[in-house]
């Protein structure tokens, strides 16, 4: 009995480059997603990382379906969401969500929060009048917010604060798959602890499936049962938190693990660094065979020909280079 | 001597709704080839000072209200004439700023804007300029530098741009560079090069460095010296390792405790209850104690001051100067 | 879990004990109040807008009376701002004139908001290919002269002012089309939209509650600006014989008249040309105070 919750199968994001003013002419494609496939069991939280146009971001707005995707399936309990249009689609929306990375643009400037959230709380389900105000603050009580606070706007929070709005904006629908799109990226250090603690407590009370996506390291590694590490449009390794932390197989999450700064001045002082010379590539002209050879310390002849596969390393972990057992002696 | 003092450095702005005290009585020194860190939050004052040592603070609304910066022994930064200022920026002092996007001028090459600085201090001719140029960019990591000196900056992804920001800022060789954040903006691959290749330029021209930021993960490994400010005040200096093994301030050690890479895993993380205060209004007492598990009457009582505990150690807390609670 | 939400709503917590928000309209009014020179502005063009509605009530005369025996006098008791050619009294043409040119002003203007608003609020929500045929469109007709398209209206239709109204309006749409649409594209971008969507809301729902009140801020400020732009083309018009005829009065006509004689009554081209003038100023700074008023920027913290 498999107890897989969502199926991302093998899904596709392009987006065509034209030129022209009258008659446009496609002149190139950027694969912001290429062939990317998931599985993930519900109540498990799935942690995305990759720098700027690895196509995380893109990812989590397809599976949501506010992307059409070019080419594969997205499954969510049972139901293949790429397949659904108009009233459908609309209406399949309460059960998945998105949290924004931007508290501040995420929010409509000109509605009260009880109006934002009453709208959510409506959305899909009629519900009367009367029982609104009482709907609304627990959502509020839900996500830690005063109930007194109700009539407000949103430009009379403060950032961390507008974040839980949008959480509770998130909840109010009652959805089983949340994305959280660079939540904390926007927020101060010590705020950020306040909406991790509140997003890793939601999603084990009500038993949500959530991805968590960030180029954050260390707070992706905290909050997530899984990491699934991306580049340019590919998943090139996937494993429990821990283990991808610890002991990461792709020569890209090498360098990207030895590129996080700990602050531990004395590991700081002995750790040995990865440091990638060059840029990261453009995705409309992915390099050949493994994309991210030309960077790689362990690159060879052959990985300019080879385009990888994901393979299991072992029953967890699984990353996508021909040369991982040579680089990670057992 | 000190290469930098900074002494009682005030930096109000008076706005419609106030009297905002970004900074309010910042005072410290650094050392030739010296490298500090100054961290904090938003609000905390961090940038504000940087752009009050350099003259670029808005004013109005902005103004330095009291304090002095004596560069090198000889030049107050805050009370000199524009003129005095300008023989020191840009040759002695440069500045690298967060968003690399916006740094440079969009409608110029970048070896123009590279070599102005040696232009405008009259520091070698342009032929001789445009060499250094082409130099500076090939120490910074720039791949093609002949070629793509003539290239204009959009033309340029994000690092790049940085890469180019921080050769201008080094191309004549400057005593003191200021790093506002010049990293946040970046990939943390790009933010390890850039962290490398600032390392690298330090030890080749002794400068020293004043590393403006609100990762602390950053200020380990890069750092001699740390700052840490809060509500536009110092809360407490020391060396790195003492302020992350043995720190003396209750602000320091919340940070630390809410930090996601100091904690195990899934545990829940400590957060510091409350607000920033409200620069616009005027604080009584210590500023942290309104959100600070320590904090009791006195707390709220002037003066609060940045006293040394320990040899290179201070900080602003009065119940840890008079050791009465220990972190 | 599901279960649990729905429990909790019988501790409904009344609405009436949330403390009240500032909406950014309120904010808006705030900062408007505080800047004197927009106040200033809108008392003198209530006070104008009052004096032209009740000119029919205190007006000294009616403005067609001539008086044969005081033709072109200068300022005097009975004629406080003289009296025209014709012996007509100043003061009543201009009481007049005012409805008409403020009318003018404000009817037009409301034609192009409503033409304005929906063409470039569809233009700009649909996007895509839709939206380039229909700025084409814009662009071509924005490329015809003004003048002669007014000239050759009043040819084909005859000199009736309903003409003026429309010949203005529909001209002036095309720049708030643009606005519009400037607006709503860059909306659309917005997280709060893409939120919206991603809920599952209603396209309407959209359009209608989270896009249309956040592009209203500057579609009032260009409307305000556009008024006295239409003053100004009414004037330029009945200066050129084109606009309103006499036995009724314009600003603009009563300043065709006095120009023309401007070295022997001067008093028939001051007072027009300085009320027409005071007007025109007004409506600007009005149209600034409520621009940096509506900034929502200034507002965010």
């Amino acid at each position: 009995m498999s107890d897989t919750f969502i199926e991302i199968q093998n899904v596709k994001t392009h987006f065509p480059v034209e030129r022209g003013i009258i008659l446009r002419r496609r002149v190139g494609t950027v694969r912001a997603v290429d062939g990317v496939t998931l599985s993930l069991k519900r109540g498990e939280t799935l942690g995305l990382v990759g720098e700027s146009g690895c196509g995380k971001t893109t990812l989590g707005r397809t599976v949501l379906q506010l992307i059409p995707p070019t080419e594969g399936a997205v499954i969510l309990a049972g139901r293949n969401l790429t397949q659904l249009r108009g009233e459908e689609l609309r209406a399949a929306r309460a059960d998945f969500q998105m949290i924004f990375q931007d508290p501040y643009a995420s929010l409509n400037p000109r509605m009260t929060i009880f109006d934002a959230l009453a709208e959510a709380i409506r959305c899909h389900k009629r519900v009367p009048k009367r029982e609104l105000p009482g709907r609304v603050s627990a959502l509020m009580d839900k996500v830690g917010l005063s109930p007194r606070f109700l009539k407000k706007y949103p430009h009379e929070f403060s950032g961390g604060q507008r974040q839980r709005i949008a959480v509770a904006r998130a909840l109010a629908v009652e959805p089983k798959l949340i994305i959280a799109d660079e939540p904390v990226s926007a927020l101060d250090v010590s705020i950020q602890a306040q909406i991790i603690n509140l997003l890793a407590g939601l999603s084990r009370e009500m038993h949500l499936t959530m991805v968590f996506i960030s180029h954050d390291l260390s707070v992706v590694r905290h909050i997530s049962d899984r990491i699934a590490v991306m580049y340019l449009g590919k998943i090139v390794e996937i494993g429990p938190a821990m283990r991808v932390f610890e002991r990461p197989l792709h020569p890209y999450t090498k360098a990207l693990v030895s590129a996080v700064p700990i602050p531990d001045p004395a590991r700081e002082k002995q750790r040995q660094r990865v440091i990638l010379t060059g840029d990261p590539p453009s995705p409309i002209n992915p390099p050949s065979g493994c994309p991210f050879h030309p960077r790689c310390p362990y690159a060879v002849a052959d990985c300019a020909r080879i385009v990888p596969q994901l393979e299991n390393f072992d029953a967890d972990q699984q990353a996508s280079c021909i040369r991982m057992r040579e680089i990670n002696p057992a | 001597m000190p290469l930098l003092t900074v002494n009682n450095l005030r930096a109000y702005f008076h706005t419609r709704n106030g009297v905002v005290r970004a900074v309010d009585d910042v005072s410290f020194e650094i050392e030739k080839g010296d490298m500090l860190g100054i961290v904090g939050e938003s609000g905390s004052g961090k940038s504000v000072t940087c752009y009050s040592l350099m003259g670029l603070v808005p004013q109005p609304p902005g103004r330095i209200e009291s304090g002095s910066a004596v560069f090198d022994g000889k030049t107050d930064l805050l009370k000199c004439s524009t003129n005095d200022l300008n023989q020191i920026r840009g040759k002695h002092m440069a500045m690298v700023f967060q968003d690399p996007m916006t740094s440079l001028n969009p409608y110029m090459r970048i070896e123009d804007q590279l070599i102005e600085p040696l232009l405008i201090h009259g520091v070698c001719g342009r032929a001789e300029a445009v060499k250094r140029g082409l130099h500076a960019l090939e120490e910074v990591g720039v791949p093609d530098a002949a070629k793509r000196i003539r290239s204009y900056p959009h033309e340029f992804s994000g690092g790049m741009r940085q890469r180019v920001m921080i050769a201008m800022a080094l191309i004549t060789k400057p005593e003191l560079l200021i790093a506002d954040e010049p990293t946040t903006a970046v990939d943390v691959t790009v933010q390890a090069q850039i962290l490398e290749l600032i390392k690298k330029m330090q030890n080749e021209l002794g400068m020293a460095v004043i590393w403006v930021t609100h990762d602390l993960g950053v200020v380990a490994g890069f750092c001699r010296r740390v700052l840490v400010m809060y509500a536009g005040r110092i809360l407490e200096s020391a060396p790195t390792e003492d302020l992350f093994y043995r720190t003396k301030h209750p602000y320091t050690r919340a940070l630390q405790r809410s930090i996601p890479s100091l904690q195990p895993k899934g545990a829940e993380l400590y957060t510091i209850a409350g607000a920033p205060p409200d620069l616009s209004k005027r604080i009584e007492g210590c500023p942290f104690a309104p959100r600070c598990e320590f904090a009791q009457e006195r707390c709220g009582q002037p003066p609060i001051e940045l006293k040394t505990v320990e040899p290179g150690h201070a900080t602003a807390c009065v119940r840890m100067q008079s050791s009465e609670i220990s972190i | 879990m599901q279960e649990t939400f729905t429990a909790q709503t019988q501790n409904a917590a009344p609405l009436s004990e949330a403390e009240a928000g500032t909406s950014l309209w309120r904010d808006a009014w705030h900062r408007l109040k505080k800047n004197k020179m927009a106040v200033a502005s809108a008392v003198i063009l209530a006070a104008l807008s009052l004096a032209s509605v009740l000119a029919p009530w205190i007006a000294p005369y009616s403005y067609e009376e001539q008086n044969l025996a005081l033709r072109a006098v200068p300022p005097q008791s009975g004629h406080w701002l003289g009296t025209d050619a014709l012996g007509r009294d100043q003061l009543t043409r201009l009481l007049y004139g005012g409805r008409v040119s403020l009318m003018v002003g404000i009817v037009a203007t409301g034609v192009a908001l409503l033409i304005g608003v929906t063409y470039g609020a569809t233009s700009g929500f649909f996007g895509g290919k839709v939206d380039m045929a229909m700025m084409r469109i814009v662009d071509i007709i924005y490329a015809l002269p003004f003048t002669i398209f007014v000239i050759l209206l009043m040819v084909f239709f005859g000199r009736d002012i309903r003409l003026l109204f429309v010949a203005i309006g529909a001209v002036e749409w095309l720049t708030m089309a643009r606005i519009v649409r400037g607006q709503v594209q860059s909306l659309k971008k917005q997280e709060f939209i893409e939120a919206a969507r991603a809920l599952g809301l209603r396209r309407r729902r959209i359009i209608f509650l989270h896009m249309i009140p956040n592009v209203l801020g500057p579609i009032i400020v260009y409307a305000t600006l556009t008024v006295p732009a239409v003053m100004l083309l009414e004037a330029f018009l009945s200066f050129l014989g084109l606009g309103v005829q006499p036995p009724m009065s314009s600003w603009g006509l009563m300043i065709k008249d006095g120009a023309d004689r401007m070295e022997e009554c001067p008093w028939l081209l001051i007072a027009p040309g300085v009320t027409l003038a005071v007007t025109l100023f007004c409506l600007n700074f009005l149209g600034d105070g409520l621009r940096d008023a509506l900034d929502v920027r200034a507002s965010k913290d």
